[in-house]
């Protein structure tokens, strides 16, 4: 009988969690994606680009620098999914929509602070990615951070 | 202070080099951030408390690496790289350097 409750337990906890995370995490991942695309349109003006140098024609007036990140996290079920996909191999798409939604958020900020500066524009951006280990220290993530920074320019006309 | 991630200043000559500045913070987590961030483990998300924590780190970075340079007699800092380490479970050293200049 308590071996049974023992059981029961060590497969029902797991599995609740299972179906908690499908279910929040597919609820934000699509929450999200709608933000991303409806923000990336209504930021299509402002000109991100990875030169190094300032375009010809560009007017600069002044400039600065720009920086923004975001710590998303995994959730529960992907972590088990991409589990399983570590046996077999091949793409993890659930850890790429994990990690492409934290770049483009990442750099979605990045025009918000360009803009709230006063700038019209950032060259040079770069894109770094670091994994950041939980206290516990086991192996599980704790999360990503993605950051972005580039150099932002107030401009005489708008490009 | 004119801070820039490419070689110059944009629309200004560099008139005179200082050499490397630097600014870096060790920064952990407390308990309680990492305790929500394992509920955040299970539902997946945004971790706002370690944006906010790594956005303020980086800040701090940013602000030791400009003292360094002001005190030189600098007027800008061009080419600024970042880059994070995490030193020891639970704590991440944010490191800001670039070369110190005067622009024109």
């Amino acid at each position: 009988m308590d071996q049974n409750a023992e059981v029961l337990v060590q497969l029902v906890i797991p599995l609740a969690l299972l179906v908690l995370a499908y279910f929040t995490g597919t609820v934000i991942e699509r929450r999200h994606y709608r933000s991303i695309r409806e923000r990336e349109r209504s930021w299509s003006e402002l000109p991100v680009i990875t030169l190094r140098s300032v375009p010809s024609g560009w007017r600069v007036v002044d400039s600065g620098l720009v920086s923004s990140s975001v710590v998303i996290s995994v959730d529960y079920f992907k972590r088990f999914l991409a589990g399983l996909r570590m046996i077999f191999g091949g793409r993890v798409k659930t850890y790429e929509s994990l990690l492409d939604r934290a770049r483009r958020e990442a750099l979605l900020r990045l025009k918000e602070q360009a803009q709230s500066g006063g700038y019209q524009a950032v060259i040079n951006v770069r894109v770094e990615t670091t994994r950041m280990a939980n206290a516990r220290g086991d192996s599980r993530i704790a999360g990503l951070e993605v950051l972005a920074f580039g150099t932002a320019l107030e401009l005489r006309e708008a490009p | 202070m004119i801070l820039s991630n490419i070689e110059t200043v944009p629309g200004k000559t560099i008139t005179r080099f200082f050499g490397v500045v630097s600014g870096s913070t060790v920064r952990a987590k407390h308990i309680g951030k990492d305790i929500l961030a394992g509920f955040r483990n299970i539902v997946g998300g945004e971790l706002k408390a370690y944006t906010e924590l790594l956005t303020e780190a980086r800040e701090d970075a940013l602000r030791r690496m400009v003292e360094q340079a002001e005190s030189l007699g600098a007027n800008a800092v061009v080419n600024i790289r970042f880059s994070t380490s995490s030193v020891a479970q639970g704590a991440a050293e944010l490191f800001a350097y670039g070369t110190a200049v005067t622009v024109e």
